[in-house]
């Protein structure tokens, strides 16, 4: 199957503005996006830049606007798509070159939500135990693979990049709801703010986003309502 | 959720996030009711000012018209907040923005509030020099 890939690139070395390069590749039906880059990367242009790790949905890497939806190239087959397929950077971000962006800010946002066990009673001779309901309180968010895929869709975050988005709010809720962490406090306190979890519109555009089908706006309600109700 | 030691409470944006939702569902009732009285039984050929005056002999109506006021005119002025939260990012224009909506607001909110509360009805439409 011939698919013509239509990728928007950009060298800030070189270019003054972004522009679409085409290209023409011969792939499978079940071949997926990132086959396709590849193939242009190793055979057609050298210079297209683009991040892949696992290759395999799980490490992140490469989130990136597949037809005008925030996808990972390496979990989309080429024949959802048709014969055009046009490949753009997250929005959003800088971008540093073609498809690769500058994520420090979205690293920095993830970093300011602690995430991380916050616990400093004394550990128990074992383990600290938790009941499968306990854990199912927080499973949905435990599978946040920090893609940035549902921040980059958020028209709130496209308006306002300070905000804090809707991963960094995921991340917090997975520690939150979980009943051996201590640290909620401090969670919430970062994210009762105004470029906090307040920001969030509702617009459901994260959601559609996930590539882990994590209901983020059930998650950033729920991190709501526990502000709500804490002072209420 | 285990919340240890101190509790975040409070807030400003908390509070204006919880009023928008509890301002909007008071208004959908204040505003239907408005429309239907003010705009559909009777038409704005027939609101003069007798009808005002009528309808604000009752401090019920007054007391509604206040209540929506403030309601709908809190509600709108911390909209117009979060869209300059949006799109307004210079500090020099965020203070030149969110004053000029501070003073309009205070000035819009005091005029009404004003007429609402101290507006006399006079006892007919004679007195108040009408034909
Ligand atoms: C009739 C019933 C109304 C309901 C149920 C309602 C409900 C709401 C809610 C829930 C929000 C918050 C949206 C969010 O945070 O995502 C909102 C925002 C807003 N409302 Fe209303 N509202 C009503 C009437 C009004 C009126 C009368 C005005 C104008 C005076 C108004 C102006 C706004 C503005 C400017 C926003 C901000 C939009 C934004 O966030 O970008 N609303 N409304
Ligand atoms: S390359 Fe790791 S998630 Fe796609």
């Amino acid at each position: 199957m011939r698919v013509v890939l239509k990728i928007k690139r950009f060298n800030p070395e070189r270019d003054r503005e972004p522009y679409w390069a085409e290209y023409e590749v011969d792939v499978e039906p079940v071949d997926r996006v990132l086959d396709a880059l590849e193939y242009v990367k190793w055979h057609l242009d050298g210079t297209l830049a683009f991040r892949r790790s696992c290759a395999h949905g799980i490490c992140g890497s490469d989130a990136m606007l597949i037809n005008g939806r925030n996808r990972l190239a390496c979990k989309v087959l080429v024949k959802e798509l048709g014969a055009r397929i046009t490949v753009e950077p997250l929005r959003g971000f800088p971008v540093i070159k073609d498809l690769v962006v500058d994520m420090e800010g979205f690293f920095a946002k993830y970093r300011a939500i602690k995430p991380y066990l916050i616990n400093d009673e004394p550990p128990p001779e074992t383990e600290r135990r938790q009941s499968p309901e306990e854990r199912a309180r927080f499973d949905d968010t435990t599978k946040c693979i920090l893609c940035a895929a549902c921040t980059t869709s958020c028209p709130s975050f496209w308006a306002n990049g300070e905000y804090i988005g809707p991963a960094a709010i995921v991340n917090a809720h997975r520690f939150i709801f979980d009943s051996r962490d201590r640290g909620a406090a401090e969670r919430l306190a970062v994210l009762n703010a105004r470029l906090g979890v307040w920001r969030c519109r509702t617009i459901f555009n994260c959601v559609e986003a996930c590539p882990r089908g994590i209901d983020v706006t059930r998650a950033i309600a729920e991190v709501k309502r526990a502000l709500l109700f804490s002072s209420l | 959720m285990y919340v240890g030691r101190e509790r975040p409470t409070g807030g400003f944006e908390l509070f204006a996030w919880f009023f928008m939702r509890i301002s909007g569902v008071v208004l959908i009732l204040l505003v239907l009711g408005h429309l239907a009285i003010m705009h559909v039984i009777n038409t704005v050929d027939e609101i003069d000012f007798e009808f005002v005056a009528a309808r604000w002999r009752s401090p019920f109506w007054r007391t509604y018209d206040l209540v929506m006021l403030w309601l709908a005119l809190l509600h709108g002025l911390n909209g117009l907040r979060m869209v300059i939260d949006d799109y307004v990012h210079r500090k020099g224009w965020r203070v030149v923005t969110l004053t000029a909506l501070a003073l309009v607001g205070f000035v819009l909110l005091t005029m009404g509030t004003q007429i609402i509360l101290t507006f006399e009805a006079p006892a007919s439409r004679a007195t108040a020099g009408l034909p």
